[in-house]
């Protein structure tokens, strides 16, 4: 699953399709976690509070990627990697 | 077979199949679907490791906010109909390359590993543990990731709203603020 999600960052040229596949391969990192948690140290809890620490984080960093994808879409009306190129003009 | 190796395979199954289709499906409204249904089956991985908040939090978060997020701004951006143009075949094969013989790799490394497997009792998960252990000082407290991560959630925020209002093309989020 973490490699689809590599699969789909590499080549997806929309800006919307990149963050999605970022997002499956935070949750495969999390699934990892909790799992390796539940079979390999019962007793403790911390991989449960990594993976509550990076939902949090990938919301955070969701709704800052919208933010600049409409951003850049408002500018550029389009979304597509290749055409935006330019930082500042 | 028990009902649950059952369960966990047919979780698994449709993991790995929809996110595959999610990267790889040509009509984008349909690839954040996929993702929802990828999303909502991890949920069900955590019900069966028993992690039952986390399993809460992840389809209140991830299912219901983001998802519902990305179809929002893909709303905004796109036509529904949009088909992609197909992925240039080198780039398809190289990734395909390079993304087998990463997923090969750590195959071959799991399944050498011996993991040793523990006989201690598991602790039970409830809304007490998680609370305390999340403020608490002590040696298994979370107090500064639990702040810092509250800190991100603000600033991100606020930047979120800071880029995505109208302003003047030039104008960087402290420059906005002057301007009002």
């Amino acid at each position: 699953m973490f490699f689809v999600g590599i699969y789909g960052f590499l080549t997806r040229r929309n800006l919307i399709t990149i963050l999605m596949s970022v997002e499956i391969i935070l949750n495969s990192v999390n699934i990892n976690f909790m799992a390796f948690n539940r079979y390999l140290f019962p007793n403790k809890l911390d991989g449960m509070f990594f993976s509550l620490f990076i939902i949090a984080v990938a919301a955070a960093e969701a709704a800052v990627a919208i933010a600049i994808i409409i951003n850049i879409y408002r500018r550029f009306t389009t979304i597509n990697v290749e055409d935006v190129n330019e930082m500042k003009f | 077979m028990t009902p649950n190796q059952i369960m966990f395979i047919l979780f698994a199954a449709v993991i790995v199949v929809f996110s595959i289709l999610a990267v790889t499906s040509r009509k984008i409204l349909r690839s954040a679907i996929f993702l929802l249904f990828v999303l909502v089956s991890t949920s069900g991985l955590y019900f069966m490791l028993n992690f039952q908040f986390l399993a809460a939090v992840q389809l209140t978060l991830y299912a219901g906010g983001i998802v519902v997020l990305i179809i929002f701004s893909i709303l905004l951006t796109s036509h529904i109909n949009m088909k992609f143009e197909p992925v240039g075949l080198k780039k398809v094969l190289f990734s395909a390359l390079a993304v087998i013989a990463g997923a090969l790799l750590a195959i071959i490394t799991i399944l050498d590993y011996n993991f040793s497997a523990t006989t201690k009792a598991a602790q039970e998960v409830n809304m007490r543990i998680i609370g305390k252990s999340l403020l608490s000082t002590d040696y298994n407290g979370y107090i500064l990731p639990f702040e810092v991560i509250s800190i991100l959630l603000v600033a991100a925020m606020v930047a979120a709203i800071v880029i995505a209002k109208k302003g003047g093309p030039a104008s960087t989020g402290s420059d906005t603020i002057k301007q009002k």
